[in-house]
């Protein structure tokens, strides 16, 4: 058994909160500089432009990427070796997204659903924790913005709907979003599961490196076929038209029951956000 | 062909009417910021028939709900919102005579036939390059509903803030126009 103190989760979460705001990660650079490199139109060509500029300002001056700082998500996978000491877990990560958005000068975006009156402190975060096997604690910070969540969907589609009714909804709902959610964006599909499960596979789909091959080859060509399908839409960097509406498809997958297909879209902006910590 | 074009507020008819879309409008002076709460409280205002704490006429209103400035800094990161939520209550500020709106995403219907019939227009910023924008704003103080928090009105002086031409008072949308020049 290792004993971790759940102030040093604390620590971790305030760092990580306030390094996912500043720091774009080099997935990200590296596909806003092929954007800027390969988009036709001159407006998406200055929105590229701008984009890079700004996460590098970002990073030097230590200003938010984006002042929607976001929800912040955080994902932990804690191994089954683990002996959490020092008091609860899950407060300790409240506490740190308390110090890491006062610390970094970032924006507090949570409210009251009903009053709006705003929480104050950016929490409560949202968090999934799963155990693992193993003696560490992984925690991924997540920031997500409220415009491009805004455009998300989940469908309960009937089993007969197949293949194409998965393309028509992904397809559809980046095509009803336009410039909404800060194109380019990355489009997390989650496939299969539960109501719940299945934007949970969405959302944990945006998490993988931007650029990178998903390991089934039949989803993998599956992503780069909704890929050229949405930039096909010709929306473009902002919705000013071009080539570039998503910078990549990200398709999560598990086995759902016999009478249901659930499809979850989890749209992300450009400015994707996550921080990864291992303890 | 679109053109570059430094406005310096307040507006005025004349300067609105000569822009098209796909424009690119460099813009200084004051500009007010509001988002939904900001706003929600304005039209109880002007419902209820009371005077406004800002006065609209030829102004400029920015979306955002900027993040916190560090010590001496005029603002956080400060790129634009998305603006189909100001919609329900935008004609009305249109009517009373506010000029140009900044931020991203289609508007509706109501609110770009009112630009139309009150002469004003909408400029796209650049959403997600709040630490960009941010640099183009030299002073930032709180005018009105403080306890709104990022959500509060505040007065901006901005120096060649970057823009482009979304909705002309003529009814054009870029929106539309680009993705009809580029979808395949």
């Amino acid at each position: 058994m290792r004993e971790i103190n759940v102030q040093e989760v604390t620590a971790a979460v305030k760092q990580a909160a306030m390094t996912a705001n500043f720091e774009l990660g080099a997935d990200m650079l590296r596909a806003l500089e092929k954007g800027a490199r390969e988009e036709e139109s001159p407006a998406g060509q200055e929105v590229f432009r701008q984009l890079l500029e700004n996460a590098r300002i970002a990073r030097e001056k230590r200003i938010p990427i984006c002042q929607d700082c976001g929800l912040t998500v955080v994902f932990a996978e804690l191994g089954q070796e683990v002996h959490l000491v020092g008091g609860d877990f899950n407060e300790a990560i409240q506490e740190g997204v308390r110090q890491g958005y006062q610390a970094g000068y970032l924006r507090k975006s949570l409210c009251h659903p009903l009053t709006r009156k705003n929480t104050g402190d950016n929490t409560p975060a949202v968090i999934y924790t799963t155990i693992v096997p193993g003696d560490q604690l992984k925690l991924m910070v997540v920031p997500k913005g409220g415009g491009s969540e805004n455009m998300s969907r989940v469908f309960m589609l009937r089993p007969a709907a197949g293949l194409a009714g998965i393309k028509e909804k992904v397809v559809e709902t980046v095509r009803d979003a336009g410039a909404n959610p800060c194109p380019p964006t990355i489009i997390g599909v989650g496939i299969g599961g539960t109501f719940e499960q299945a934007a949970l596979l969405a959302k944990k789909a945006l998490l993988r490196e931007v650029g990178s091959q998903h390991p089934d080859p039949e989803l993998a060509a599956l992503e780069q076929e909704l890929l050229t399908m949405i930039n096909n839409l010709g929306i473009g960097p902002q919705g000013l038209g071009g080539r570039f509406t998503s910078l990549a498809v990200h398709i999560n997958l598990m086995p759902c029951h016999i009478a249901s297909l659930p499809v979850a879209v989890n749209v992300q902006c450009h400015a994707s956000r996550h921080q990864e910590v291992v303890l | 062909m679109s053109k570059t074009v430094k406005l310096t507020t307040p507006l005025n008819d004349q300067q609105i009417t000569g822009l098209r879309i796909g424009d690119k409008v460099l813009l200084s002076g004051v500009i007010y910021t509001a988002r939904d709460a900001a706003h929600k409280r304005l039209i109880d205002l002007l419902n209820a028939g009371q005077e406004l704490p800002i006065e609209i006429q030829g102004q400029v209103m920015y979306y955002v709900g900027p993040s916190p400035a560090r010590p001496g800094q005029a603002i956080g990161a400060a790129g634009p919102t998305t603006s189909y939520r100001m919609d329900p209550y935008t004609p009305q500020l249109l009517a009373r005579g506010l000029k140009a709106m900044i931020g991203k995403g289609k508007r509706s219907p109501e609110v770009i036939d009112a630009m139309i019939k009150y002469r004003a227009v909408y400029l796209g910023a650049t959403g997600g390059a709040g630490a960009l924008i941010s640099q183009a704003i030299k002073e930032a103080q709180v005018l009105a509903y403080e306890d709104l928090g990022p959500e509060a009105i505040h007065r901006l002086v901005v120096e060649d803030f970057p823009t482009i031409v979304i909705n002309d008072c003529q009814g054009h949308d870029l929106y539309e126009e680009g993705v009809k020049k580029y979808a395949r």
